[in-house]
């Protein structure tokens, strides 16, 4: 199943604060986060996630830092601030009641 | 792992000037990060960089969604790298336009008859023959559309219009009545967000566009003074040089080649900005970063010393301006200061922003105080109207500012949140002005 482009764009944002607030964590290893979750599913040009990220960091949601890993390779490491805790919190909330609502009209069951 | 493929596609991001050297590493370090699993899961490294590459996203695609968030580096990338034809148009229209306005003024100035009579109306208009010149400026580089090219140039009339139908009380060029003085100072500054207007192509919706006009107004300032010294020195040379055998040259020099200069460089000065950009961008934080604990300190005293000694003191007009010129200053330092930061946020910066911005807040609230005693004893003036109106527009600004600040300091708040408040009050400013400028002096009776 391939989900709707306009709906991966709306949960990006909620999705990405969610696993940055399981903890610190570096571009690559959220997208893998994201396919194991989706179980691959949910299908997300790589580069993508950088632009938003930076936006992200740019409206105080989370902040950066370089970090030497295993191998010296450099990686930069994201982090949600309390102001991006707020922002997913109130995420949440919206995302909790646009499935609550669409819950209640789709039969247990039929379609999918 | 195949490091010259891998080199190959480096050298193709960097091309693209939305992405910058960081931007280039943390790709990188995900595509290895990639290209490692993938073979680790059995592919040969070749096949294991293409599938990496091709999740990645192409490379134009991924620069042009680089460009939609990084929109700074963007415009740096159209204004530094135009197509050849238009970068060789580029300056011969700046001069085209540098060579209007000087001409311009100097018929204004033939008309009206300064320096030999009087002429109010060259001071008060001078606005006129310079900004809209700048603006068509702008309005051609941008190619703004045509209506609204024709909406700005209906703001500039209607000015033009209701400030010379305007019946003042009798003024000279050196002697303007009250309310024209305050005209003649309101005029440049609203006319200048005009030029704003223009600058920004009309898209005036835009926070980030508007922040980008603000920085353009910090980087116009410094280059224009760096013009103003070089071509004081010029003149202070010419007229040395030939005042020993020409006497009457003194005259010549302060009424053709100054003014002409003058209303010339304003045109050059926004010019150097936009094609000199990456200068001026080295230049201005490092000023900031001088100047911010230097006003801090300055500020400091200044308020104590105000407070111990001057309390209830009359501001005259000449100090008020100097006062109010100093909290204009303070806030484009703290602005510019925020805005110029590339990422990194130096916290020490911050609590000095705040001391000057804290500062600032009591001088303007002793300025406020002992005005109000003075419009309780004798009334109210359009001087004192318009002085304590200004104050007011600051002080409330210093008051946000100070207060977006200490949430920035607890990391309550990302400093785009002081951009937007600034970008956003630009509108009560221009309500402001344009009060000033078009009901104060019906008002008061053209006094």
């Amino acid at each position: 199943m391939e989900i709707d482009k306009d709906l991966v764009a709306a949960m990006a944002t909620p999705l990405v604060l969610a696993i940055l607030a399981e903890g610190p964590n570096y571009g690559y290893a959220i997208l893998k986060r994201v396919r194991e979750l989706s179980g691959g599913e949910l299908e997300w040009t790589d580069g993508m996630l950088y632009p938003l990220l930076h936006r992200l960091e740019r409206l105080g949601g989370i902040e950066s830092e370089w970090r030497e890993s295993d191998a010296a390779r450099r990686r930069r490491y994201y982090r949600v601030t309390d102001l991006g805790r707020a922002q997913l919190a109130e995420q949440r909330r919206q995302w909790d009641t646009a499935t609550r609502t669409l819950g209640g009209l789709w039969p247990q069951g039929a379609g999918a | 792992m195949s490091e010259i493929l891998l080199d190959e596609w480096r050298q193709a991001v960097r091309r693209h000037r939305a992405i910058d050297d960081a931007d280039a590493e943390e790709l990188e370090a995900h595509l290895r990060d990639s290209i490692a699993d993938l073979e680790a899961a059995g592919l040969g490294p070749d096949e294991a960089f293409l599938i990496a590459v091709r999740r990645l996203g192409e490379v134009d695609a991924l620069t042009a969604e680089y460009a939609r968030e990084h929109g700074d580096r963007l415009w740096r990338q159209l204004v530094l790298a135009p197509p050849a034809a238009e970068r060789a148009a580029s300056w011969p229209v700046m001069l085209g336009f540098a060579v209007a306005t000087a001409v311009l003024v100097q018929l204004a100035r033939l008309a009206s008859g300064v320096p030999q009579t009087g002429g109010s109306w060259f001071v008060r208009d001078l606005g006129f023959f310079v900004l809209p010149v700048l603006a068509g400026y702008f309005a051609v580089l941008r190619r703004m559309p045509w209506r609204r090219a024709a909406g700005l140039a209906a703001v500039v009339a209607v000015l033009a219009i209701a400030v010379n139908a305007f019946p003042y009380a009798q003024g000279s060029a050196t002697d303007l009545s009250a309310t024209e003085l305050l005209v003649a100072i309101h005029l440049p500054v609203l006319l200048w967000l005009v030029v704003g207007a223009a600058y920004l192509g009309g898209e005036l919706r835009s926070s980030d566009r508007r922040m980008d006009f603000l920085r353009f107004t910090g980087e116009w300032i410094v280059y224009y003074a760096l013009i103003a010294l070089a071509g004081g020195v010029l003149i202070g040379l010419t007229v040395g040089v030939l005042s020993a055998v020409a006497p009457g040259s003194t005259d010549v020099v302060a009424t053709w080649v100054v003014p002409s200069g003058m209303a010339g460089a304003v045109v050059v000065a926004a010019w150097l900005v936009e094609a000199k950009k990456s200068i001026i961008e080295n230049i201005a934080p490092v000023l900031t970063a001088i100047f911010t604990p230097l006003f801090a300190a300055m500020l400091l005293v200044s308020a104590a010393v105000y407070a111990v000694t001057a309390l209830g003191r009359d501001f005259d007009r000449g100090l008020l301006t100097l006062f109010d010129a100093l909290l204009i200053v303070v806030l484009g330092l703290v602005v510019y200061g925020i805005s110029a930061r590339g990422g990194r946020a130096l916290r020490v910066m911050d609590a000095l922003r705040l001391t000057a911005v804290i500062a600032a807040v009591l001088l303007d609230v002793l300025v406020l105080v002992s005005m109000l005693a003075r419009v309780g004893e004798f009334g109210f003036t359009a001087n004192r109207v318009a002085a304590l109106g200004l104050n007011l527009v600051l002080l409330v600004d210093l008051v946000v500012t100070a207060w977006i600040l200490v949430r920035m300091l607890r990391r309550r708040a990302p400093a785009v949140r002081l951009e937007r408040w600034q970008t956003g009050y630009l509108t009560v400013v221009a309500a402001w002005l344009a009060v000033v400028i078009l009901v104060l002096p019906p008002v008061f009776g053209f006094a």
